[in-house]
């Protein structure tokens, strides 16, 4: 191969079509698709996130399980917000905190943070959705749990020895 | 005794061969492989507990991190430092430009591994997985250990770029660089992005973990994390698709269809492929990262880097395509696939490796990385499956293929019982095929959590739940693909110790003889005019194209059955 001359050889058309077709795939085709599921679709990783005090979000969410608690299970509170409020949990070594209450096809505003290191919000039987928690960041979104049933969830970023018991649970009424 | 030649003409590639870069080549070689054997008896716990719940949680923990630790970083980046030196020096017919700092950085690289294994083996309650995020705090050996691997793996390529330089100074090399230098050029300049960035995020991790630094901020340190984490495995890609084209070359006489088109696709990797490691970070409170940050960067910027890996989905199989047609399998569209040289198992390794990387690991890689889609896929079994499809059945399977080559060529030994070496791409390839599959269906479509080894008693807490009947069902597939996984790659193991230790010694005649390198054809030519059409591949191509769109659009109807979120 003369020096160079790599850049000036012509392409055949059958590659110079896979290009192309590659081209509008991966450039046009999938970037867009992320913006279209925004305007559209109904699951998007949008929320706002604030940083928060590992303290005070407990006692926000000491001050949810009060008043809403309507019983227990597990040794851990079970809560039962009215449709449309903001629900909290709290992730920490090794539990999800409290079990919650809801209602199907109803909108709530979801509250949750670590408050010591980083864990897996997974609601994973029936599975539904993966986030990733902070210590110190409270992540607020709004979701709708649509189907009724019980929910199983478990941590799944490692999180120290231990991990493997760090379950939690989300009830859906009709 | 006479003192062994400064350097010697290969018989059968008629490179110059100097002895310091064979002795260079050969240790790294050695040490990948020993970092494989212990990846490999670590990967027997983590299948296991997986697989059955075989062995208690703290064991997995433990395991799973050698694995990951001897797998990902020690058996790659031996191998790839050994590939660096063949490519700029053997590749370029020059000798090393400075033999010592070869072997300081081989030095370091070992003391650092030997120190990351040792604080994983001695702290079974406090090591560290693959994602070490603070707060999980190891101990300084382990931060250490790794900060003198990465700084040992800079010095190797540090000795590459001035290698290359010297074969062009001396003039033992002129003209453009051939494609697989190329292509190593660019594993090794994204590699010394990467372990810069390593040095960012474990330096303070050290000075945090002796007590120097109060705290780290987990949010900043994993983004810069990722910044490694990744990366890291951008440069196996880029090493491996080096690798593809220097095997379609070896095996059948193969040469891409374009030169410009083949290197203009590693130039996309240069440009945009470490961006692609915000991926990593798609579902993190979007108050600290923004929506339109995910975007830019795994959207218009990773996918430049998606396009370069489609045109080498071309352009390999393009490559192994016009060898063959060179070779007179002219007929029909298939014709040259269907007749390939499978008695050799660096074709089928090729071969597979291709096939497995693109279908499995590639197309995952993008819906994973997808930001939407992400949400389903973040933390499972489904990753596992990604990277299993990229790192394992893609990059260890092409690393393991070229070996057939550096056995007779560099070590001058018969591979032993080469029989037993046939089998061994398919055992290896069809277990983590298998794997692969079953971890992504796991985790895409019954959100079973990676890192969890205790799926079936969940410790016997109250809040324990059991998983529907078919998940069991699919662990099995997976425990059965990774056992035949182990098999292959401890047949790859057995086959490559016992021909470095007693396989017979080849005479230049013998290498004439049994392993001269496919006729290229009397034409010697290059690009559009000289070469025949790729019409197979692009059918193939095609094929691809098709299962990707819908792998990708089944994956946004799978989303959109989820609750709403963030709306």
């Amino acid at each position: 191969m003369a020096p160079g001359a790599w850049w000036e050889e012509p392409v055949h058309p059958l590659e110079r079509a896979w290009v192309v077709i590659a081209a509008f795939i991966a450039v046009v085709f999938f970037s867009a698709m992320m913006l279209v599921w925004h305007a559209l679709g109904q699951q998007n990783v949008r929320g706002r996130a604030y940083r928060v005090d590992p303290k005070a979000y407990q006692a926000e969410v000491e001050r949810f399980v009060q008043q809403y608690r309507v019983g227990e299970e597990a040794g851990q509170p079970v809560v039962a917000p009215p449709p449309g409020s903001d629900v909290y949990m709290l992730a920490q070594r090794f539990r999800f905190y409290p079990i919650l209450r809801l209602k199907a096809g109803e909108r709530y505003v979801l509250h949750v943070a670590s408050i010591d290191y980083l864990h897996g919000f997974s609601i994973t039987q029936p599975h539904v959705w993966n986030l990733q928690l902070y210590p110190g960041y409270e992540w607020v979104l709004p979701f709708t749990p649509r189907e009724p049933g019980t929910y199983h969830m478990a941590c799944n970023d490692f999180c120290g020895v231990g991990h493997e018991m760090m379950l939690g649970k989300i009830v859906v009424e009709r | 005794m006479a003192q062994p030649a400064e350097a010697r003409t290969c018989p059968v590639t008629g490179f110059r061969v100097h002895r310091a870069a064979e002795d260079l080549v050969k240790a790294n070689a050695v040490a990948a492989v020993v970092a494989l054997l212990l990846g490999g008896l670590a990967a027997i716990v983590v299948l296991f507990t997986r697989w059955m719940g075989a062995f208690p949680p703290e064991a997995f923990y433990q395991y799973l991190a050698l694995h990951a630790w001897n797998m990902l970083i020690f058996w790659i980046l031996f191998f790839e430092i050994a590939l660096l030196y063949f490519a700029g020096s053997i590749l370029l017919n020059t000798r090393p430009a400075s033999p010592a700092v070869g072997w300081l950085a081989f030095a370091l690289m070992v003391l650092g591994a030997l120190m990351v294994e040792r604080a994983i083996l001695t702290n079974p309650l406090n090591h560290l997985s693959f994602q070490p995020y603070p707060p999980l705090r190891g101990t300084p050996d382990f931060y250490l250990g790794t900060i003198l691997f990465a700084v040992g793996a800079l010095l190797g390529v540090g000795l590459f770029f001035a290698t290359v330089h010297k074969a062009y100074r001396e003039g033992t090399h002129t003209g453009p660089l051939p494609l697989v230098v190329f292509g190593a050029f660019v594993a090794a300049v994204l590699a010394v992005a990467t372990l810069l960035v390593g040095a960012l995020v474990f330096v303070p991790a050290f000075l945090w973990s002796a007590g120097v630094l109060p705290e780290l901020n987990p949010f900043l340190w994993k983004l810069a994390y990722w910044g490694f984490g990744h990366p890291s495995q951008q440069i196996n890609l880029a090493a491996m698709i080096a690798v593809w084209y220097l095997l379609a070359q070896l095996t059948v006489g193969g040469r891409t269809p374009s030169e410009k088109v083949s290197r203009a696709a590693f130039i996309l990797y240069l440009v945009a492929i470490n961006l692609g490691s915000a991926h990593h970070l798609q579902t993190e409170p979007t108050g600290a990262l923004s929506v339109g940050w995910k975007w830019i960067n795994t959207g218009y910027l990773m996918h430049l880097a998606v396009l370069g890996s489609m045109i080498h989905a071309f352009a390999v199989p393009g490559s192994v395509e016009v060898g063959q047609r060179l070779r007179g399998y002219r007929r029909g569209l298939f014709d040259w696939l269907v007749r390939g040289p499978w008695h050799n198992p660096a074709f089928s390794s090729l071969v597979l490796s291709v096939a497995l990387f693109g279908f499995l690991g590639g197309t995952t890689g993008v819906i994973a990385g997808t930001e939407q889609l992400n949400m389903k896929w973040h933390n499972t079994t489904a990753i596992m499956g990604h990277f299993h499809g990229t790192v394992v059945a893609g990059t260890t399977l092409a690393f393991m293929g070229i070996t057939w080559y550096v056995l007779p060529l560099i070590f001058r030994r018969r591979v032993v019982a080469e029989r037993w070496a046939r089998w061994q791409p398919w055992l290896f390839g069809i277990g983590v095929g298998l794997l692969v599959l079953a971890f992504m269906q796991l985790g895409v479509r019954y959100g079973l959590p990676r890192k969890q080894p205790d799926i079936f008693r969940f410790r016997g807490l109250p809040l324990a739940f059991e998983w529907p009947a078919e998940v069991y069902a699919l662990l099995t597939v997976a425990g059965i693909g990774g056992l035949l996984a182990l098999l292959g790659g401890g047949l790859f193991v057995a086959l490559v110790v016992a021909t470095v230790l007693f396989g017979k010694r080849l005479t230049d005649d013998e290498l004439r003889r049994d392993y001269a390198l496919p006729k290229a054809a009397a034409n010697p030519g290059h690009g559009v005019k000289e070469l025949p059409a790729v019409p197979g591949t692009f059918v193939l191509c095609l094929v691809f194209a098709a299962f990707f769109l819908l792998m990708y659009l089944g994956n946004y109807w799978n989303l959109s059955r989820a609750w709403p979120i963030g709306g």
